[in-house]
């Protein structure tokens, strides 16, 4: 055990975990927003709308996350008209390809998971607030969207950790997340054990903050 | 077209061989990750809590961190750790792991933290009574276990153990990093020699849904003759 270098290496790997935070907060942020609109798109009773939802869904969590990276990143810069467009200005970036496929990715997973929670809603609320007289998007935006929310924190929850560990997928395209500064100590020190332990304790803490917030946010929401 | 073709003019039978290395390693990892629950499942369930913490610790650590570091971990320090074990039995030459056992065996590692969770669900969700009436009936602890509560278990276990499959199938495709010839890497070769990324990893993306989806379709053919009688 080479003590030294785990103290040189800690303040490293502590910096490179605000990319790794940066990231994590921008997919998720675009994944919700992606999400809530396929979950919507996923009820609706057109069986086109709903089966180009699926079809999103499907493909996304059927194809392994990199896949979906080096399309992004490497695939779409092939394309010549897109270079000329003003996209290319964010396709040209590591950082943005990295946002967009995690959030793809992490979209099509909580599309999923709102879509159940919408389902579990028991058709008697709605039926309630109808008969109140409250107009669709009232009913929509003040009854069924905070159940759904409240019902589907736990898988949320999962998915906020998957996406965490998914973030490192950002080093095989030149970012320096956290394990990308990982992987680069470990190719000059060859020291594989003492690296792993300090990155794994940071995305342990990580992990341990975002399950104990989401503990918090379950009780806070429960049932009076 | 051409792209895919069979023969030395296009990368068809490359890639097809490169889909059968991922399934190789997917099954592997998977059977490996069995072994794992095999081991930490009863100690989860122990009533020392030792075991417990130990086992615990296996899958909360497995599962906080992400794939690739462990893979890094293994392809970066699994011949020295081999070395270190060889060297205190008095075997000093330098030894080198394929990355086909790199790979399966990381994958697997992660795969069995999964595994190993799905069981226990499995097995706590099974009636008490079943546990006790083979206490009463004197039963041998074997039949015990492969004649009531595993066919039991297996039943509860099945749908949770393919999203395992799932995630392990996926997982492989991170393997590449290691320079082990599967579907993704390669992609990265062909993608790399003809200067058509799009296509290549269109096309892998393909092979991957592909083959997810004929899993799922082999998975619930077994998950029904599971469910006989229910």
């Amino acid at each position: 055990m080479d003590l030294e270098l785990i103290i040189t290496s800690f303040p490293k790997l502590l910096g490179a975990t605000l990319i790794t935070l940066k990231l994590l907060s921008a997919s998720l942020f675009f994944g919700l927003i992606l999400g809530l609109f396929f979950a919507i798109l996923r009820l609706n009773r057109n069986k086109l709308i709903s089966g180009f939802a699926y079809g999103y869904s499907y493909v996304f969590r059927g194809t392994p996350l990199l896949v979906q990276i080096f399309i992004i990143y490497f695939g779409l810069g092939q394309i010549e008209y897109l270079r000329s467009t003003f996209l290319w200005v964010i396709l040209k970036e590591p950082y943005w390809c990295a946002i967009i496929a995690f959030s793809l990715n992490t979209g099509a997973y909580t599309s999923e998971i709102l879509r159940s929670a919408f389902e579990t809603i028991k058709p008697g609320i709605i039926e309630a607030g109808r008969s109140l007289g409250l107009n669709k998007v009232f009913i929509f935006t003040k009854i069924q969207i905070p159940i759904a929310i409240k019902q589907s924190l736990p898988a949320y929850g999962n998915e906020i950790i998957l996406m965490l560990k998914g973030t490192s997928l950002a080093s095989t395209v030149t970012l320096m997340d956290i394990t990308g500064v990982a992987k680069f100590i470990i190719s000059t020190t060859f020291r594989p054990v003492e690296v792993f332990i300090i990155a794994g304790s940071i995305y342990l803490f990580i992990t341990f903050l975002v399950h104990n917030l989401i503990k918090y946010l379950e009780k806070k929401y429960r049932y009076q | 077209m051409d792209l895919i073709s069979f023969g030395d003019n296009g990368w068809g039978d490359e890639l097809f061989v490169a889909a059968l290395m991922t399934i190789a390693v997917a099954i592997t990892a998977m059977l490996i990750g069995f072994l794992f629950a095999l081991i930490f499942t009863p100690l989860k369930l122990s009533k020392y809590k030792i075991l417990n913490l130990i086992a615990n610790s296996y899958t909360t650590v497995v599962r906080g961190v992400p794939e690739l570091l462990v893979i890094y971990l293994f392809f970066f320090g699994g011949s020295g750790a081999i070395m270190y074990v060889a060297q205190i039995f008095g075997y000093y030459d330098y030894i080198e792991i394929n990355a086909f056992i790199t790979g399966a065996t990381s994958i697997g590692i992660i795969s069995g933290a999964y595994s190993t969770e799905v069981f226990r669900g499995a097995i706590q969700s099974i009636d008490k009574g079943q546990f006790e009436a083979c206490h009463v009936l004197g039963l041998k602890k074997y039949i015990y276990f492969f004649k009531v509560i595993m066919p039991q278990m297996l039943r509860l276990a099945i749908p949770n153990l393919s999203n395992v499959w799932q995630i392990t199938l996926k997982d492989t495709s991170l393997i590449s990093v290691t320079g082990l010839v599967e579907i993704m890497r390669q992609s990265y070769i062909a993608a790399g020699s003809t200067r058509d990324p799009l296509f290549f990893y269109s096309f892998a993306a393909l092979l991957y849904l592909i083959l997810t989806f004929l899993s799922m379709k082999l998975i619930n053919r077994l998950e029904k003759n599971y469910s006989r009688g229910y």
